[in-house]
């Protein structure tokens, strides 16, 4: 069993190559932007409620760089929770779908104007909708996995959720479906561990020294890995869903992360300065290894920024919902 | 003729061959059971789960979300309330996405009383279920009646709740279900498992044939003049004997078996309400924000002009429980005296 890793060296030498880490930065750059530009616009009265993932972008990223895209079984499912922007940018999304869902517009690709900020669905890549209710893809993730399973091929599913969730039953019942003698399942359970539950210290709720040690009572392959190096999360990642892909059984990733925003607009959405903040950090690397000038990633940060600014006013004009589209799609049948 | 559970057992096997039915699974769902009411023996794609009605719930989304098509078990529908976010998640799901997704799933419960089952085998759930929007809710009370709610179930983009009122799951029907040999004793033979060792027994299914009960229709099972009685599940063959009884004294009642709770056939309802005035609901869940208060209210509000005496409903008492001795449960939920005397008592009511 691997010990949990905690931050490595700042100085240590970046293992990827270059183009890959510009591409993760340039990713997490825009990530962070996106999440910035929706909480302005909450702060601005833009949009009722913000919650979403700014902090998680060094993992987030890479996931979804990692991720085999596609619709159907062949292809990896995501059921994701609230803080996944990243994860949605990096699978091609184009970054004003969260803001048309942040203004509630009927032009809102992932609902219609009809739920929070973050809360993606993408049928088209396989990403279940996200639900505000911190458990439930935890008890719906075997279910894709069970289908791969019988299918064939190398598609995987993927389930992500906070630390806070893991005390929900559905974490368990995950955990117990993926490790089933008679059918293991083809699934990579992730934890983001950013030691909150809103307002609540995880340190005063977990009693297990790892939440990943809970994946290895079921003989679950699993480890804690640092989740803002964007580097480590993406060899851990491509590691962990070689392994799934392959061998068919259930991995364990519990990623420690940061929270830089609070846990939603509900609590302030203002910036956290005393949590590690793995784009600063990363930037700092990159900048020490020559791969990039702070001047060149000021300009991305501030292109990023105006983009997602006009971006802004573009959807403020966009209309809202029609009060009678309330009666589409309470089934199938209703187009 | 063919039982419930041998009629609905009969759907699963031509959902599985002709409608692409890919899971059938529930605690003790799979051999050697076959289900604790037999309901799932001898079909090919059932398997066993653990005793975890949140991950059944959950592992039938995902399955359906991934392109298979599911029909899981609550074995009780006692044990299906710690699923209720996840019922409400699944009924919300293609809306919520603004129908990017869909949820095709059945799930299947038995519900009620009847089977002097106490506290945690007899409550029902069409009140509660009938509060979750997104389902199509349906509740059979004959054999064949099970056989083709179940076939149009199979066949739905959306999810279904499949109520299964326990106390008939053994009653023989009196139609026959379309494929069925004869007769009963060679059914039995053909797709009963043996008691004792099954480990090499294999059913011999009669060739079945497609019959599908659509949803939203209900069925007139007996035409009358004077008063509408509507009902489904256990309750609906007691309101047709009484009405079959009280014919004896004079008294024409029309008698309504619903079948689909939702959607539901107004029209049907309306249209006898209209010709005898009088209405009776009768159901056996507990009495308050009942779904006959529903079907109450659209009652008074469209149908008011049109009405003789009150509407009325017969439902279970609004008790934490059924209690297990014969006489708790029946002064709980409405047994054959009490409907009968429920209709007289409507059918002579003067303002």
């Amino acid at each position: 069993m691997s010990r949990p890793r905690l931050i490595k060296e700042a100085s240590a030498p970046l293992q990827l190559d270059k183009e890959l880490l510009l591409r993760i930065h340039d990713l997490m750059v825009k990530t962070r932007a996106l999440e910035e530009r929706l909480i302005q616009m909450y702060k601005q009265g833009h949009g009722y409620f913000w919650i979403g993932g700014p902090g998680e972008e060094a993992f987030n990223v890479p996931l979804g760089m990692l991720m085999k895209k596609g619709q159907g079984p062949a292809y990896d499912y995501l059921h994701a929770h609230y803080r996944q922007s990243g994860t949605i940018l990096a699978l091609g999304e184009e970054p004003i779908g969260a803001l048309r869902q942040m203004k509630n517009t009927a032009t809102d690709p992932y609902s219609g104007g009809r739920n929070f900020a973050g809360h993606f669905s993408l049928k088209k890549y396989n990403v279940a909708p996200v639900s505000s209710p911190i458990e439930v893809q935890y008890a719906v993730a075997p279910g894709t996995a069970m289908v791969q399973k019988r299918v064939g091929g190398d598609g995987i599913t993927i389930v992500t959720g906070g630390d806070a969730g893991t005390a929900e039953g559905d974490f368990a019942s995950c955990l117990v479906w993926s490790s089933r003698p008679v059918n293991p399942l083809p699934i990579l359970i992730i934890v983001t561990n950013n030691k909150w539950g809103i307002s609540t210290s995880g340190d005063g709720q977990h009693g297990e020294a790892r939440i990943s040690d809970r994946a290895k009572a079921f003989g679950i392959q699993a480890k804690t890995i640092n989740g803002n190096d964007p580097v480590e999360a993406y060899n851990e990642l491509k590691e962990a869903m070689e392994y799934v892909r392959k061998e068919r059984k259930p991995y364990f990733i519990e990623a420690l992360v940061s929270r830089l925003y609070g846990h939603s607009s509900a609590s302030g959405a203002n910036y956290v300065g005393d949590e590690v903040d793995c784009l600063k950090q990363f930037e700092a690397r990159l900048e020490q290894e020559g791969f990039m000038t702070r001047q060149q990633m000021d300009d991305l940060r501030n292109r990023y920024t105006e983009e997602l600014a006009a971006a802004a006013r573009q959807v403020r004009d966009e209309p809202q919902p029609d009060p009678d589209s309330i009666w589409k799609h309470i089934y199938a049948e209703d187009k | 003729m063919a039982n419930m559970a041998q009629a609905i057992r009969m759907a699963l096997h031509y959902a599985e061959e002709n409608l692409g039915v890919t899971d059938i699974f529930g605690e003790d769902v799979g051999m050697p059971l076959g289900g604790v009411f037999t309901c799932t023996q001898g079909l090919k794609t059932t398997w066993n789960t653990p005793l975890d009605e949140r991950g059944i719930i959950g592992a039938a989304m995902g399955i359906a979300m991934g392109g298979g098509r599911p029909v899981a078990e609550i074995q009780f529908c006692d044990y299906v309330y710690n699923t209720i976010d996840l019922l409400k998640l699944a009924g919300n799901t293609c809306w919520s996405t603004n129908g990017d997704w869909n949820m095709p799933m059945v799930v299947r419960t038995p519900v009620g009383s009847g089977i002097r089952g106490s506290i945690y085998h007899s409550h029902s759930f069409d009140a509660t279920m009938t509060h979750i929007p997104g389902w199509k809710v349906v509740m059979p009370s004959t054999p064949l009646d099970a056989y083709g709610l179940l076939i149009t179930a199979c066949k739905e983009q959306n999810p279904v709740m499949f109520l299964e009122p326990k106390a008939l799951l053994r009653v023989k029907g009196e139609e026959r279900i379309p494929g069925e040999p004869d007769d009963d004793r060679q059914l039995s033979k053909m797709i009963d498992a043996p008691l004792g060792d099954r480990t090499q027994w294999k059913p011999q299914w009669p060739t079945l044939e497609a019959y599908a009960v659509p949803f939203g229709k209900g069925k007139k099972v007996r035409e009358g003049s004077q008063l509408t009685v509507v009902s489904y599940g256990r309750t609906l063959p007691l309101c047709a004997k009484a009405a079959a009884a009280l014919a004896d004294e004079g008294i024409s009642a029309e008698v309504i078996d619903l079948r689909s709770l939702w959607p539901y056939d107004w029209e049907l309802i309306k249209e006898s309400v209209q010709k005898t005035g009088r209405v009776l609901f009768v159901n056996e869940d507990t009495e308050v924000t009942n779904f006959g208060e529903h079907l109450m209210r659209r009652t008074v509000e469209e149908l008011f002009y049109s009405l003789l005496a009150p509407p009325r409903l017969l439902a279970g008492k609004f008790l934490p429980g059924i209690g297990l001795a014969d006489s708790l449960e029946m002064a709980s939920v409405p047994q054959q005296g009490d409907i009968t005397a429920a209709m007289r008592s409507l059918a002579s009511e003067q303002p």
